[in-house]
């Protein structure tokens, strides 16, 4: 978004040397490494390919911007709950400095106000509520302003009777906000306990990460739960259970695919298919449909 | 109780001269006992003195602490009748857990608590109090059975945090916390929540959803434990204790800020010195909730509730300048 600002340049020569090599040296706006297959791909085609690696099939991480381009009809979203901004509650400074310095270059590096972004829009003409977490923003941690925009978003659904999809992509609770970020977990399950009370569908999808105080509460509480693609979905990183059983983890532990197993989530979604996924799902739970007579 | 708490060396020095004293017995010469009677009044300044300008990490100390009162210390203390409830009818009984029918006073409650264990085998039987699903799994029955019966429900919670192993993720420790919030939120009867140790994240928050919130006076409560928080935001868990201070973990900060409702007074000295007046201030704080709680019709109950945390937060945002207000 921002890079368009940048000035052109031409790439340097690359005659012979590693992939690795002419992937750092190559700005990211140009080209870019696939973590998982470690091919080298052209930054216009994978923003082309929905940011999934054409060779592997990884999803890269999107934006909140992003995520609603590719999941809403062209121009149909309208932002609500915005400028809202987190104003430091516990005055929180760590050695590596202060979370009121941190939030404004966080603000100043996505463009965002903090890590989600709640609207209205529609989804091949089926009106939804739609918030997008986005991970860049402190992990996409929830803290005051997240629970408040979240909690905004389910109320809004529930008041105007809009189905609701919330796209995670969180660390979990914001530490800098201490037991009030804890807090929001229980606020917007309160919310969604009167969504689901409404009979309003919710659709959560979880995308690369969405782990602990994000998965043990909104985002475990969908109608209908979605997950993308090899995304990380779990309570415990798996580092921190390796640490406490002391073994090894199969590879897949606390992916989108272990969770389908355990049959925690109902499908994994390929990020081309999200779009028509939803829109199926909206449709069998009536939107568009005209109103039953009262 | 030997006073076994770093902070609390100077009253252990105290203790250990009154000991060398009545040591002598009935041999002891007058001014000794005048001497013994003034290390007493020493040891309970002392105290008081500590005790009342204890920092986060020293109340992270006392909550921890291995002598301190659990969910069943209290149990035994308040209730007059109390039938356990076991397993969660789906895969197991988690110990961590631990749920009862019972009377306290002229109520009859279904109490629910984390347990920690006392010696080593209980401890290992209750995992330490960090609960798998099967404990909130366990819960969520207990919740429902006080709901069908108009019981209130009292929650106990004492963890570090739910237990982050393997067999959890794959049995839903994420989706086992979650339901318990938003079935909590709904429940149609009154739920006194009290952190009566560590209140550790999600896994205490699983169990910790109700009309009222309160907390023992040495009490924590925490998005993630002291050294985890530093190790992410610090790099490195030495930093614990100013991860304590900066987290705003304590009774007095939580109550400031709105997470907790009101403090239960502990003994001098902490929970631990005495379990029966620990037992006795917790009992008086539920009985008098639950009094104020079932005057209530359940719609304004579960209003009250739902807006109890829906304002958690709010005193932590601005609204830009401009920004459309929605």
């Amino acid at each position: 978004m921002t890079d368009e600002s940048r000035p052109a340049f031409s790439a340097p020569e690359m005659n012979g040397a590693h992939p690795d090599a002419i992937a750092r040296a190559l700005p990211e706006n140009i080209a870019v490494k696939c973590p998982n297959c470690r091919e080298l791909l052209l930054a216009r085609d994978l923003e082309k390919n929905l940011k999934v690696c054409q060779k592997c099939g990884h999803h890269f991480r999107l934006t909140a911007p992003e995520r609603i381009a590719m999941l809403l009809d062209p121009d149909s979203f309208s932002e609500f709950a915005n400028g809202l901004l987190s104003s430091d509650p516990l005055r929180f400074v760590a050695r590596s400095g202060s979370y009121a310095d941190k939030l404004v270059s966080e603000r100043e590096k996505t463009g965002l106000e903090d890590a989600v972004v709640t609207g209205v829009g529609s989804i091949e003409g089926l009106k939804l509520v739609l918030a997008v977490m986005d991970f860049r923003f402190i992990g996409g941690s929830m803290g005051s302003v997240v629970g408040e925009k979240l909690t905004r978003a389910i109320e809004h659904a529930t008041a105007d009777r809009l189905p609701l999809v919330i796209a995670s992509a969180s660390g979990g609770a914001r530490q800098q906000e201490g037991t009030l970020s804890l807090m929001q977990m229980a606020k917007t399950s309160a919310a969604l306990s009167r969504l689901a009370d409404a009979g309003v569908v919710f659709v959560s999808l979880l995308t690369d990460p969405t782990t602990a105080g994000v998965s043990a509460s909104f985002a475990f509480l969908g109608d209908v739960i979605l997950a993308e693609p090899g995304a990380l979905v779990g309570f415990a990183g798996p580092r921190v259970i390796e640490q406490m059983m002391h073994q090894r983890l199969p590879k897949d532990v606390n992916t989108a695919e272990f969770v389908l197993k355990h049959g925690m989530i109902d499908g994994i979604s390929h990020r081309r298919e999200l779009r028509s996924t939803l829109a199926r799902l909206l449709r069998l739970h009536g939107s568009g449909a005209p109103r039953a007579a009262q | 109780m030997a006073y076994d708490l770093e902070f609390e060396r100077p009253l252990a020095d105290i203790e250990k001269r009154m000991a060398h004293l009545q040591r002598r017995g009935d041999r002891m010469r007058s001014d000794e006992r005048a001497q013994l009677a003034e290390l007493q009044r020493e040891l309970e300044r002392k105290t008081k003195e500590i005790y009342s300008s204890l920092t986060p990490w020293q109340r992270v100390q006392v909550a921890r602490f291995r002598d301190r009162p659990y969910t069943n210390d209290y149990v035994k203390r308040m209730c007059d009748d109390a039938f356990e409830l076991r397993g969660d009818r789906r895969y197991a009984d988690d110990r961590a857990i631990q749920g009862y029918v019972a009377s306290i006073g002229d109520q009859t409650v279904v109490l629910i608590g984390h347990q920690k264990g006392r010696d080593l085998k209980e401890r290992q039987e209750c995992n330490f109090g960090m609960a798998h699903p099967e404990g909130y799994r366990k819960a969520l029955r207990l919740f429902r059975y006080a709901e069908r019966f108009h019981m209130p429900v009292v929650a106990l919670i004492d963890t570090t945090g739910a237990y982050p192993g393997l067999g959890d993720e794959e049995r839903g420790i994420s989706q086992a916390i979650a339901e318990n919030l938003l079935v909590m939120a709904g429940l149609r009867t009154p739920i006194v929540c009290i952190v009566i140790g560590e209140g550790g994240s999600g896994g205490a928050l699983g169990i910790g959803v109700g009309d009222r919130v309160l907390m023992l006076e040495n009490a924590v409560y925490t998005v993630a434990a002291p050294e985890a928080a530093a190790s992410i935001i610090w790099r490195d868990n030495a930093f614990a204790p100013d991860a304590a201070q900066a987290m705003k973990i304590t009774a007095p900060e939580l109550l400031e800020l709105g997470v907790v409702d009101d403090i239960i007074p502990e003994p001098l000295g902490g929970a631990h010195r005495d379990y029966d007046e620990a037992a006795a201030n917790v009992k008086a704080a539920i009985l008098r909730e639950l009094a104020t709680l079932q005057a209530l019709p359940v719609e304004i109950l579960l209003d009250n509730r739902y807006q109890r945390f829906r304002v958690i937060g709010l005193q932590g945002i601005t609204q830009a300048v401009g920004a459309t207000k929605k």
